[in-house]
């Protein structure tokens, strides 16, 4: 098994362990942290898949890159959000109730 | 300089960064006019390049003169430009209502320009990216700018809406972007030209495939991966409602068109189409059902979102692997359905909005009094809701001709039965909202005035929807350019 | 020519556009709404008299305009679209005059004359519908611009009443599309041309063009208020009285009516309908309607929930003469078209102006309303009288077509049907008039409105439309055989259809 094979296959148990964490995963954080987990999942399939040759190929790089500083932003908002969650509710966790949206007849008025 | 070397595209994507950036700068109060400014020249960029496709075909562009594989090239087909001119028709009048409707209620109004300008830049980009990393990007573009615009007002539920819609989106963009890493190992290249020659069904191309097109399943919100998408569209603030329910998820549904009718046509199975349909039936029968049980008028116009969503779907059953006649008919019947479904839905939100406003309160029960006093956004809101049902003449009609066609051409039944089912189901949450509406008021005067461009924008864009059905024969003509 | 392909289009934008321009006007501009709403009825009256003299003269007004590819919005004002049409347009002159009169003062008034237009606008399009695609894309029309007018009082039962009409034709309107479209991808394009064209699918497809023969017919149906689809049609008499007299006598269910005579006449082709077996069924359908509608008018107190019954019940005589294989009962089937609407608009008229001058809503509040209202009382009379099929009113010619049209066919049953319905029309007409006439006036009226002014005995806007249909009702019968009659007008269809 040549060592871009081996990257390849640990990427693809890192996306599955990211996949795993981001339904299961109870607390805001976790998910965040497994949403990294899972695309740097992805970058090492894509750097590890594209070496078959030997000589590294330069465009999954510049790929990866891209995809870095676009998880990066991801995160950054996740957090922000996460704060202003935990703010306003007091924990960093996705409130149970208006998942479903309920057809709650006694609701308060919204807006 | 003739008209016909002016090359739109790459424009198409900087000019809406240019004006999100000029509106973050200067503030919402000035960024508003700017927007609306910058989506004139855009329509108008579009409607140029709409002609030069009709005149000329496909229309490429090198951005910086590189082209692939470092650099990137735009293409501009039929099915792009229709997805941009939706893209325009919508956000112009969603503009002129948002100045208005942040008058009203501010809260959000300063993220609300720069946001939506990156928005359209990522849905123009997206639109027109011919290789599969360049979608990757956009496609993140668009998920971080609609959960930034969900999140906008910073009310707890929005917020709250927000980081589910943002979990949602970023595991739809992860498992994609696994699906490009597995093909670009596998064949060397992301462009969706070269690609389109070299696909056959590998293991590893299939589970690509499968990644690809599950990942826009959840972003599309299509049953049962809408959980995310009533709390988000129907919290945020109205404008972003209308955007989101509007444009964005078309974006990932044109591309699990592009995708499953293009590169992956080889690897297209009945079967797997069969499940699309059926999965898009289910939403067509939950989504309505659920509109019909919600308490709050904007939650009700959400989970027909999730309905209509379900109509697109039933394209991959009705054009996979069925005769050549009968799959055409499909699949334009398939994207006049998004672009139908964007008009009325972004109007329905706004005429929505508008009614909200009048009446104080976003409860159905408490909206007596709204047909006499806000007459004209009321006739919007029937008149795009007569849109979703799929009632002549409207757009959302010869979508349904167009399906219904292929449903009984193809031998397909079942699929007849679901469009003209969720079409009576269309109808009873429709008239459901419009009798509430209609009923008289409890107390005089409690129903106030709202201001005239909310009620004319949201016909304008119902109107639009209308006219659709008589000159969907344009935008199939147009279709067909590259397909 | 190419304005004579205009022409159709022009017709139905002549309603189309006053219409729009109502709808947002405000409540208070009363002269100029009602400027527009006369002079969108008098263009419509003058175009159609130009577009007859040319359809006399075998001249085509035809309009395509290509909405999806193979798919085409077409007008054609032939000889039988022009029947319908001068129908509306002329009851549509006449009922906007009333509905003036009948509204004065009441509120969202631009409301109601916005979706009046647009009724009329989609009753004109189903007229000249030149194939089902058309013709579906006006008659989904209809039933959205009728709705608003039969909730518009938006009381409770209006409520339910447009709930109920909604689930009925919405409904139909599902069952319409799957048959046509059934229909197209078994044909290709179906136009309307004489004769029908499916004759050349042949028996191969027997068995399916029998299926989507019977989808066609429960879609139009709804709205023709054929037995046992007829549930909405005494509900929705909670409308304002122009609504009722116009769409619900003459728009909506001739509509469905209309259909009918299109699908047999001009898609089967009346020769290839009675090949295919189809006929014979539905007449039993129509029978059973005329006899059931008139068995349930007898039990109705409330005046208007007795015509619209009677209105069931007289709807289905088209159908019947449209299943007598044979040109005689075409002529009195489709010449009933247009008597049963100038007779029956007469009795909702009537209707209407005891209800807003007097009061009444029922026949037992009718005891010497005659004397009051005399002229509203004899336009009554001689409606009711040509409904029972007295001679020489319009009702008359009507069944004497029919039943030398049912002796041609063979089916002499149908001469029974007629006897026994007529028999039913006079019990329940024949009482009301004895009352309205003969009775003393018992006790207070219920509610005077309107007091008599001289010999004025209601508004003149509310006096002069019944006053005129009822002279017109008495006309057709008795200039039946003068050129341009319309029984004239209905054997040219006749000829056209039957020739070789």
């Amino acid at each position: 098994m040549s060592l871009g094979l081996f990257y390849a296959l640990v990427g693809g148990g890192l996306f599955a362990l990211g996949l795993a964490g981001l339904i299961l995963q109870p607390r805001l954080l976790g998910k965040i942290l497994a949403f990294n987990i899972l695309g740097s999942g992805a970058f090492l399939v894509l750097v590890g898949l594209a070496q078959r040759g030997g000589t590294p190929d330069p465009v999954p790089q510049a790929m990866v890159l891209t995809g870095i500083v676009v998880a990066v932003a991801a995160t950054a908002l996740a957090l922000a959000l996460t704060r202003r969650l935990a703010d306003l509710s007091g924990a960093a966790v996705l409130p149970e109730d208006d998942a479903r949206a309920p057809a709650n007849p006694r609701g308060p008025d919204g807006d | 300089m003739a008209i016909e070397s002016v090359a739109p595209l790459p424009w198409l994507v900087l000019l809406p960064l240019a004006w999100a950036t000029l509106s973050f700068l200067l503030g919402p109060s000035r960024g508003a006019g700017i927007a609306i400014v910058g989506l004139l020249l855009q329509a108008g960029l579009v409607l140029l390049l709409a002609w030069q496709l009709t005149t000329m075909g496909t229309q490429h562009h090198a951005v910086g003169g590189w082209g692939a594989p470092l650099g990137i090239d735009l293409v501009a087909d039929g099915l792009s430009v229709v997805m941009l001119l939706m893209t325009a028709a919508v956000a112009l009048p969603v503009a002129i209502y948002a100045r208005a409707w942040f008058v009203a209620k501010p809260a959000g109004a300063a993220w609300f320009w720069p946001l939506s300008g990156f928005l359209v830049a990522a849905l123009n980009g997206l639109f027109l990216s011919a290789d599969l990393f360049n979608i990757y990007v956009t496609l993140e573009l668009l998920g971080l700018a609609a959960v930034g615009l969900t999140a906008a007002t910073g009310e707890r539920r929005a917020v709250a809406a927000a980081m589910r819609y943002l979990l949602a989106t970023l595991l739809g963009s992860g498992a994609y972007l696994m699906g490009v890493a597995l093909v670009y190992g596998t064949y060397g290249s992301v462009s969706l030209a070269v690609l389109g020659g070299l696909v056959e069904s590998l293991p590893v191309v299939m589970l690509a495939a499968g990644l690809m097109v599950a990942g826009m399943l959840l972003k599309t919100a299509l049953f049962p991966l809408h959980f995310w998408l009533p709390p988000a569209h129907g919290g945020a603030a109205t404008p972003v409602s209308a955007l989101l329910s509007a444009l964005v998820i078309k974006a990932s549904f044109y591309l699990a068109l592009r995708l499953w009718f293009g590169v992956f046509e080889p690897l297209a199975a009945v079967s797997a189409a069969q499940v699309l349909g059926a999965l898009g039936a289910a939403a067509v029968f939950w989504g309505s059902v659920q509109a019909l049980l919600q308490a709050r008028l904007k939650m009700l116009v959400a989970y027909s979102t999730v309905a209509q969503v379900g109509y697109l779907f039933l394209v991959f059953p009705l054009a996979t692997g069925t005769p050549a006649e009968a799959a055409a008919g499909a699949w334009q019947g398939g994207v006049l359905q998004a672009v139908a479904h964007a008009l009325a839905k972004a109007a329905m939100f706004a005429a929505a909005g508008a009614m909200i406003l009048g009446a104080g309160s976003d409860r159905i029960d408490r909206l007596g009094g709204v047909g006499a006093r806000l007459p004209l956004a009321l006739f919007a809101f029937g008149l795009a809701g007569i849109v979703l049902m799929g009632l002549p003449p409207t757009g959302g009609f010869a979508t349904k001709w167009l399906l219904l066609m292929a449903a009984l051409e193809t031998g397909q039944w079942w699929w007849a039965a679901v469009l003209v089912g969720g079409g009576l189901l269309a109808a009873a949450y429709v008239f459901r909202v419009l009798l509430a509406a209609f009923a008289p008021v409890p107390e005089q005067g409690r129903v106030t005035g709202v201001a005239r461009s909310l009620e004319w924008t949201a016909f304008a864009l119902a109107t639009a929807g209308v006219l659709l059905g008589l000159f969907a024969a344009h935008v199939v003509t147009l279709l067909d350019v590259g397909a | 020519m190419i304005l004579d392909s205009l022409l159709p289009p022009l017709v139905v934008l002549s309603s189309f556009l006053p219409g729009l321009v109502i709808f947002f006007l405000d409540e208070s501009r009363v002269r100029l709404r009602t400027t527009l709403n006369l002079v969108g009825a008098v263009t419509k009256l003058l175009l159609i008299a130009y577009m007859l003299w040319g359809v006399f003269h075998q001249q085509d007004f035809v309009f395509r305009h290509t909405v999806l590819p193979g798919f085409d919005l077409v007008l054609n004002a032939d000889a039988l679209a022009m029947l319908f049409v001068t129908l509306s347009a002329v009851l549509w002159f006449f009922t906007t005059l009333y509905a003036i009169g009948y509204l004065e003062g009441a509120p969202h008034r631009s409301r109601f004359f916005g979706f009046f237009s647009l009724c009329v606008t989609a009753t004109v399009g189903v007229a000249m519908a030149g194939n089902l695609f058309t013709f579906f894309i006006f008659y989904e029309l209809l039933t959205l611009a009728t709705y608003p007018l039969v909730v518009h009082r938006g009381t409770p039962e209006a409520l339910r009443a447009g709930q109920r009409y909604l689930a009925y034709t919405l409904g139909g309107g599902a069952i319409l599309l799957v048959g046509i479209i059934w229909l197209y991808t078994l044909a290709g394009s179906v136009d309307f041309v004489h004769g029908g064209s499916l004759a050349a699918l042949g028996s191969a497809h027997a068995a399916e063009l029998r299926w989507i023969f019977l989808l066609l017919i429960a879609g139009v149906g709804v709205k023709a208020a054929l037995v046992p689809l007829h549930g909405w049609l005494p509900q929705a008499m909670v409308a304002p009285a122009p609504v009722s007299a116009l769409l619900h006598a003459v728009a909506v269910v001739k509509a469905g009516a209309f259909g009918i005579v299109r699908v047999v006449y001009e898609v089967y082709g009346v020769t290839f309908a009675q090949v295919l077996g189809v006929l014979t069924p539905l007449s039993w359908v129509a029978s059973a309607t005329i006899l059931w509608g008139s068995l349930r008018a007898l039990a109705q107190d409330d005046l208007k929930r007795r015509l619209a019954y009677s209105t069931v019940s007289q709807v289905s005589y088209i159908v019947l003469g449209v299943t007598l294989f044979g040109p005689v009962g075409t002529v009195g089937g489709v010449v009933h078209l247009v008597h049963q609407g100038i007779m029956k608009i007469t009795l909702f008229f009537c209707a209407g102006n005891y209800a807003e001058t007097l009061g009444i809503h029922r026949v037992s509040q009718m005891d010497g309303v005659g004397r009051r209202m005399p002229w509203t009382t004899a336009a009554f009379t001689l409606a009711a009288f040509g409904m029972i099929g007295l001679p020489p009113l319009a009702g008359f010619v009507s069944k004497w077509y029919l039943g030398l049209g049912a002796l041609e066919a063979g089916m002499d049953w149908v001469i029974g049907v007629l006897m026994l319905s007529s028999l039913l029309n006079a019990a329940y007409f024949l009482p009301i008039v004895y009352r309205a006439w003969f009775k003393p006036q018992a006790g207070e009226w219920p509610h005077e409105h309107i007091l008599a002014r001289g010999r004025r005995e209601t508004g003149w806007l509310l006096l002069l439309p019944p006053v005129f249909t009822a002279a017109a009702a008495l006309a057709v019968g008795l200039f039946a055989a003068m050129p341009f009659s319309p029984l004239d007008w209905v054997q040219l269809i006749a000829e056209r259809e039957y020739a070789p």
